[in-house]
This record gives C-alpha cells, sequence and structure tokens, in this order.
C-alpha cells in the first residue's frame, strides 16, 4: 500500500511518500502501527482530529477500511482558494 | 467545465473573455479572483502553495460539477496554481455562467466555500520570521454548512 504525505505531516515524517506492508483493517489501526514505528510518525499524528485522512484520492473518515485501498493520503486540512 | 491546476500565471481578462464567449444564452458571468495578500506586519515574501495531483483535479471536477447541477448553470471553470507566488499574484480564479446572476453569484459562493476546505492544496507563508503554514479557518468549515441541507 502506498502512502503519502503533504504540508506539515510530510515535513514531520520526512517524506513525501513510501510503499508499506500491512494488514491494518481500518485507517485508524495504520496510524496506530506507524506512530508505533518511529517518534516522527508519533508526532505527526498525535491529534488525529487535526488531519484529513484520502483513501485513493478520495476524502475519507479515519474509521474506514482499508481493504482493496491502493493509496492512502494524510494532510493536514485543506486551505486552497 | 473546464478545470485547471497549473503553476504559470494566467490572463483573468483572456479566460474570462473566453469563458463569457461560450453560450450566449447565458445573461450573466460571474468570476471570482482570489490574490495573494501581503502580511500587515510581517511583509510576506512568498506563498508557497502545495496540492496533490491526481486528487485536485478530480475534487475540482466533481466540486464544479456539483455547482453545475444545483445551481442549473451553463458552465463553470475552476484554475488553481500552485508552486510560489509572491504578493499580488493571482493564486486562483472561479467563473460562472447562468441564465440569471442569482444562479451566478450563488454557484460562485458555492464553489469557493466548498474549494476553501475540500480541494487537497496547502499554502505555506514565508516572511523574514521563517515559514509557516497557513492554518484552516473554522470559518471557512463552517461556511460549508449553509449549503447542507439547502439544496435548490
Amino acid at each position: 500500500m502506498d502512502i503519502v504525505y503533504f504540508a506539515w505531516v510530510r515535513e514531520r515524517i520526512g517524506l513525501p511518500r513510501e510503499r508499506v506492508e500491512t494488514s491494518a483493517a481500518t485507517v485508524a489501526d495504520l496510524v496506530a502501527e506507524l506512530s508505533a514505528r518511529e517518534d516522527r510518525y508519533a508526532a505527526a499524528f498525535a491529534d488525529v482530529s487535526a488531519l484529513r485522512v484520502a483513501l485513493d484520492q478520495e476524502l475519507s473518515d479515519f474509521d474506514a477500511p482499508l481493504e482493496g485501498v491502493r493509496e492512502v493520503a494524510f494532510f493536514p486540512p485543506m486551505t486552497g482558494g | 467545465m473546464p478545470v485547471r491546476v497549473q503553476e504559470a500565471p494566467f490572463d483573468l481578462g483572456l479566460e474570462t473573455a473566453a469563458f463569457a464567449a461560450g453560450d450566449a444564452t447565458m445573461g450573466a458571468v460571474v468570476t471570482f479572483t482570489g490574490v495573494v495578500r501581503d502580511l500587515p506586519d510581517t511583509p510576506l515574501i512568498a506563498m508557497e502553495i502545495e496540492h496533490y495531483p491526481g486528487m485536485t483535479e478530480r475534487a475540482l471536477t466533481t466540486i464544479a460539477q456539483e455547482a453545475i447541477t444545483r445551481f442549473r448553470l451553463g458552465d463553470a471553470l475552476v484554475i488553481h496554481r500552485y508552486g510560489r507566488l509572491t504578493p499580488g499574484e493571482m493564486i486562483m480564479m472561479v467563473a460562472t455562467s447562468a441564465p440569471h446572476r442569482v444562479d451566478a453569484f450563488a454557484a460562485a459562493e458555492f464553489l469557493m466555500d466548498y474549494l476553501k476546505s475540500r480541494a487537497p492544496f496547502w499554502k505555506r507563508e514565508i516572511t523574514a520570521k521563517g515559514a509557516a503554514w497557513v492554518a484552516a479557518k473554522d470559518a471557512d468549515e463552517a461556511a460549508l454548512e449553509r449549503w447542507v441541507g439547502d439544496r435548490k
């Protein structure tokens, strides 16, 4: 599964994209798995209410299932316009 | 329904003229332009805009399509830039056309409200004091509320 990061999430984790092998059932499970890996992930995911997630480039929720998902994106609330 | 995400500047006059020339049954064309605003206290050196290639185009197309259906528009145009911009530069524009102005104005506001909070762009302000990501405003999220359950 590809994971992509944007804005300060990308800066905190230190890379824009990575491929991970995971059996996480939901986005929240994936966040817990990554946070347990290293401090930089824990720092980026410390407050998930300050984050948004997209699954295969569609906005989604942290309790959404990951089955069949190819790309997960984490980023702060958008500031377009 | 043109939607463009680009690094290069755009010509507001040419874009508006081309859009307005599309359909003579449209009596109203509304445009909105977002400009990089200098800061009152600490002068802004530049604004960097990051986006999510692939998702950005998809999100903008969905939002524009929703506006066309909801407000019975003739057409809608969205152009949004990314990369490094300086104060006074145009960041983005929307244009809407409808038989009557009420729909064209409302659709332009609808597009802006959704674009602010649902299109994957992030802004970073660079000043002499350093760089900081622009935080999303609660007011922008609240602005979406008025369109929920208010379907025409």
